[in-house]
């Protein structure tokens, strides 16, 4: 080591506080206060520096030749103690023999400023590292309240879309809903029953009674529908008394033809409302996909709609099945 | 005004005098809602309006209530998290007077929005510093009261003692006096780098 280093060497630890002076057989002379933190209270002065760290890029060295023959490459290299933190580094041969290491953290720093207790004094006045861990941090707690404000947003976004596909009534679907479902089921291409059905003597209910009978009746038909649909079938209120279902799954006419009986039947049994008897019935006219060549909702509620002016016109309560012109008419069995 | 302010007048009034307290103060501006989005922004005048109907209920003055904010973000535990980013600020308290000037762009880094009023630090030697809090655009809101009562809660914190002390208004900035008595008075609270480092 020559005279003009030994001067200028003390500066280092200002400077760099995690560096260390080599001598020429690679033992730690010099070791800035950071760089002595690494390995408890006392400085590692005397030891190896490859026995303390080691070096795993650009290449693997044992000894100082090694060492210096990556002299100011970007170095990466380890603690070989626990906890075997990565470290960054760079390395300059002295003129008078040994070296200079000079070391950072790089992405470890976040665990080692904790593995080591290491301080804002640790780290050099020009050091980055404070305000990279103040970033961190910053963005964070910025990053927390911005996904705390999404999950809010969105739980908002799906209570207002469940309002908005739901008739506030009867808690039913609304004609939105069923539009939406039938372009789901036409995209995905399933089969499915459309029932149209609309209640008989409702006028009678609702103008003898008055408007809150009426409610509570379409509240009281609205859960009897749902009892006896399953639980992925649609039930949307589509106007005043009229309420379209959409059985999934559905391709044969016998199963949907004793489902909408049922349900003509639960619709018939007396609704209280203030110890008044209220009676109403219900027509259904029904269409299936499956008996189209490419199903197309206007379509099947145009003919589903046929269907039940058909079911009226034979008289309250019946169901009948839309029929193609040019078959036999043969009309379902009334149930009144 | 950033909701992060109006959240912080929230947080003071709950975490200090309770929910019901909040609650029934908020509600008699009728503002349709009861809590603030830190990460929304609102009217300027919405602020004014919680300032002065907590103020009201508190019985506190608008710059006593301030400057109870200011002391609260610095050192209730619910707000650790911004204690912890001051702190970063610098390693001892003459230290984090001087990084003040840079507090509105470390702010922004964070929250590009936040728009807090400038800062300057100005040392006028013998211990004594006058710090400028520039006053917002786009709203009267003096927010020196605040600044206050953080710097008093940043020196506990750093166990130096200080007196601080709202000097009134210049033209386009409030000045506060800042006379450091003794730097290392005290223990001041621990403060680890590391991201919810415990003490070191």
């Amino acid at each position: 080591m020559t005279a003009q280093e030994k001067t200028l060497l003390p500066l280092l630890a200002g400077l760099c506080p995690m560096h260390a002076v080599l001598d020429t057989q690679g033992h730690v002379v010099q070791a800035g206060p950071t760089f002595a933190k690494l390995f408890g209270a006392q400085p590692p002065l005397g030891m190896r520096f490859l026995d303390l760290i080691e070096l795993r890029r650009p290449h693997q060295a044992e000894d100082m030749v090694a060492l210096l023959a990556c002299a100011g490459a970007r170095l990466r290299l380890r603690l070989r103690a626990s906890p075997h933190t990565a470290l960054k580094g760079v390395l300059l041969a002295l003129p008078g023999g040994g070296a200079v290491v000079n070391l950072s953290f790089g992405f470890s720093v976040v665990e080692a400023v904790r593995d080591f207790g290491l301080t804002g004094a640790d780290f050099a006045a020009t050091d980055l590292t404070t305000e990279m861990l103040y970033l961190i941090e910053a963005k964070s707690a910025a990053m927390e309240a911005s996904r705390k404000l999404n999950l809010r947003l969105q739980g908002a976004r799906i209570a207002a879309e469940e309002q908005a596909f739901t008739d506030m009534l009867t808690g039913l679907r609304n004609r939105r809903a069923l539009d939406h479902v039938l372009d789901r089921l036409m995209q995905s291409e399933q089969d499915f029953a459309l029932l149209h059905l609309d209640l008989d003597f409702f006028k009678q209910v609702n103008d003898t009674l008055g408007h809150a009978a009426g409610d509570h009746v379409l509240q009281e038909v609205a859960q009897r529908l749902r009892d006896t649909v399953r639980v992925d079938d649609l039930i949307a209120r589509v106007g005043g008394d009229e309420f379209v279902i959409l059985l999934l799954g559905m391709t044969e006419r016998a199963p949907v033809r004793d489902l909408a009986e049922r349900m003509i039947a639960r619709l018939e049994e007396a609704v209280l409302y203030r110890a008044q008897e209220c009676r109403i019935s219900g027509s259904i006219g029904i269409t299936l996909s499956c008996a189209y060549d490419s199903p197309d909702p206007a379509r099947m509620m145009a003919d589903a709609d046929l269907a039940l002016y058909a079911a009226k016109g034979v008289g309250r309560g019946c169901a009948r099945f839309h029929e193609p012109p040019d078959q036999d008419v043969a009309p379902m069995r009334g149930i009144a | 005004m950033h909701g992060l302010v109006n959240r912080a007048i929230e947080r003071f009034v709950r975490d200090t005098y309770g929910r019901d307290v909040w609650i029934g103060t908020i509600h008699k501006l009728d503002l349709g809602f009861t809590e603030f989005e830190a990460m929304m922004t609102y009217e300027p005048r919405i602020t004014e309006q919680v300032l002065t109907v907590v103020g009201n209920r508190l019985a506190r003055g608008r710059d006593d209530l301030l400057e109870d904010i200011g002391t609260y973000l610095v050192s209730h535990p619910a707000t650790e998290a911004l204690r912890r980013l001051l702190r970063f600020g610098g390693v001892d308290y003459v230290d984090f007077l001087h990084s003040l000037d840079d507090l509105p762009e470390r702010a922004r880094l964070a929250v590009a929005d936040l728009g807090l009023p400038g800062l300057e630090l100005q040392d006028r030697g013998g211990g004594l510093y006058h710090l400028h809090v520039g006053l917002p655009e786009g709203h009267d809101l003096r927010l020196g009261p605040v600044v206050v009562g953080i710097l008093r809660a940043m020196a506990d914190d750093y166990g130096a003692l200080a007196l601080v002390e709202h000097q009134g208004d210049g033209a386009d900035h409030e000045i506060i006096a800042v006379r450091l008595l003794e730097e290392g008075f005290a223990h001041g609270r621990a403060f680890a780098l590391g991201v919810g480092g415990s003490a070191a």
